[in-house]
């Protein structure tokens, strides 16, 4: 690992997003709806060292609009990767000890094969042909990254939000391919209230006169309205009310006093606006509609029969923490997934933190959440690694 | 591990599957986990010893028991412990129930308020009593509601629950004297007890 001049200290320095081709037409994705893609590729970056017998192994899951770049610099950039604070050298994922491995997820738009790639039937962007897939197909698209790497076992599945329901897919569907999991504000299973936003959001980009069908790279335009609107409510969705208050209040955008009219007079309307308009230079309207889709299907639980027998298999150690100030995927949220682990048998320790950022805490440098997922990564490194024993026979 | 934790986990069947209440920082799991052959599950609500058991490997729910136990499903678990914990509670009453729910067999292990030690400290000294086992001054004791021996077998019967296994302990926390078991209110300075539904 090169270490750029300019990197701070803690960073994992230089790095560069690497692309796999990891499904072609001969060997086909089958995704668990029975429809096959191809090609597949896939955008990864990796950091720290793979060691000798491959058991050091970290996956990086990330929530709706992350990316590949976890960590790190690339040539040129200012800004680190969006988890540079949880991945690095000391950092609670410690890239002096751990090899990390993090992918843009299928269907997205930040080089891993999505709706905006081009269709090999025809050639034009698959818009919304691109098939639909469940988070169980994100899992088995990164389950092939780590055969291409030649990984057969992680240390750790680790993720937010979205992520977290990946870590937690993996774990329960592959049990022997997942030492610990690390779940972070996710949930088994979106509540009405979630659906809800989720489903505005969509309604948002597909009504905007430039959706053409999920076709407008075809017609040479996009729903930018739309999908930054989606981005302004979702962001709401994503601070606290407390965490909105301190940062905003009532104060005005560059003003002394109020215009009284339509424009943007409150710093809070700025900031959304600027949070809509950067969006749209990084993401991909219809790898919005497919990513939000997929958390509304996600209910690993929903045949509790059915999951409870593959739970029976688990002894994937699982770390489970929630925010007291999230209310996108709040504590209940955890909690019902604790419960339902502790009732199968499945080691798991939770924890609510104390923050008042909301959903957006767990991107942050909460000390005690840090602490926490520190000294949980350091113990499964002793286990998976060191040979010390786990909690007994494995499951509890 | 402190004494009376042995004589806790003595009264644990092996391998059986174990909620420690008021784990701490997760000896008495691990001894059970890593020697017994049980497998188990903490709850704790001290950020400190949270940790302790993380960095131990001992599964643990940072939770506060007064609310109850609504992480764990009924019946979900063999045993339920609760060491030197009971007495900290603000709703006793309300623990042991929730314990008997997740479990058919509880372990109560609680300081003896009756002890005669405390009794004397009391009546001849006109001071709140303390003890090896009861260190704490008034003013910064989690201990909040201390029971004696025939107290809490009265909650036992209340409750409708058995006391199927009853091991007086000494101020050390050890197995108290044969001479003890005569007038074991006075005498003991705790017990533990294997309860069942």
């Amino acid at each position: 690992m090169t270490t750029a001049g300019t990197a701070p200290a803690g960073s994992v320095g230089r790095v560069e997003t690497r692309r796999a081709t990891l499904f072609t037409q001969d060997q086909p994705l089958i995704l668990e709806s029975g429809q096959r893609l191809a090609p597949v590729e896939v955008a990864y970056e990796t950091y720290g060292e793979l060691n000798e017998q491959r058991s050091n192994a970290v996956f990086i899951h990330h929530a709706l609009t992350g990316d590949a770049h976890a960590a790190g610099y690339h040539e040129g950039a200012t800004r680190p990767g969006w988890w540079d604070n949880f991945i690095g050298p000391g950092k609670p994922v410690d890239t002096d000890r751990l090899f990390v491995v993090c992918a843009n997820l299928l269907g997205g738009c930040m080089g891993t094969t999505g709706p905006a790639s081009p269709n090999p039937e025809t050639g034009d962007p698959y818009g919304l042909r691109f098939p639909l897939f469940t988070v169980g197909d994100l899992v088995n698209v990164h389950r092939a990254l780590l055969r291409h790497l030649g990984i057969r076992r992680l240390l750790a599945a680790v993720g937010g939000s979205l992520g977290g329901m990946q870590a937690l897919q993996w774990s329960i569907e592959h049990p022997d391919e997942v030492h610990s999991a690390v779940v972070v504000c996710s949930t088994a299973r979106l509540s009405a209230q979630n659906i809800a936003f989720s489903a505005v959001a969509r309604e948002a980009i597909m009504r905007d006169p430039n959706f053409h069908g999920g076709d407008y790279q075809r017609h040479g335009v996009r729903p930018d309205a739309g999908l930054s609107v989606a981005r302004m409510m979702a962001h709401i969705t994503y601070l606290s009310e407390e965490g909105m208050r301190r940062k905003f209040g009532r104060r005005l955008q560059d003003r002394e006093s109020p215009r009284f009219g339509f424009d943007v007079d409150f710093q809070v309307e700025s900031y959304l606006h600027h949070q809509g308009e950067a969006f749209l230079k990084r993401f991909d309207a219809n790898s919005y509609l497919y990513l939000t889709r997929v958390m509304d299907y996600f209910d690993p639980f929903g045949d509790m029969v059915a999951a409870g027998a593959k739970l029976e298999r688990v002894d994937t150690r699982f770390l489970v923490m929630s925010f007291d100030s999230d209310w996108r995927f709040d504590t209940a949220h955890s909690r019902d997934l604790v419960r339902i682990l502790a009732a199968h048998r499945v080691p798991v320790t939770f924890r609510e933190i104390a923050s008042p950022h909301g959903h957006d805490s767990f991107l942050l440098e909460v000390p005690e959440y840090h602490r926490t997922v520190a000294s949980f990564m350091r113990r499964m490194e002793a286990e998976a690694i060191g040979g010390v024993p786990g909690d007994g026979p494995g499951r509890v | 591990m402190r004494p009376d934790l042995g004589i806790v986990a003595d009264m644990v069947p092996r391998g059986s599957r174990v909620l420690d209440l008021g784990c701490g920082d997760g000896a008495l799991l691990e001894e059970l986990i890593r020697r017994r052959g049980c497998s188990g599950q903490g709850v704790e609500v001290s950020p400190d010893a949270f940790h302790a058991c993380v960095s131990r490997g001992i599964p643990v729910v940072s939770a506060d028991i007064d609310q109850g136990l609504p992480d764990f499903s009924d019946g979900s678990f063999d045993v339920v412990v609760l060491s030197q914990t009971l007495q900290t509670t603000y709703r006793p009453a309300l623990v042991l129930r929730e314990m008997m729910r997740v479990a058919e067999v509880g372990i109560v292990s609680f300081p003896n308020f009756g002890h005669i030690g405390l009794r004397l400290n009391l009546m001849l000294r006109g001071r709140m009593p303390s003890s090896r086992l009861l260190p704490h001054r008034w003013y910064e004791t989690p201990n909040i509601h201390h029971c004696t021996i025939v107290d809490f077998e009265e909650l036992v019967r209340a409750e409708d629950l058995v006391a199927v296994e009853r091991v007086l302990l000494n101020s050390s926390g050890g197995p108290a004297g044969p001479w003890v078991q005569r007038r074991p209110n006075l005498l003991a300075a705790g017990a533990a007890y294997l309860l069942r539904r």
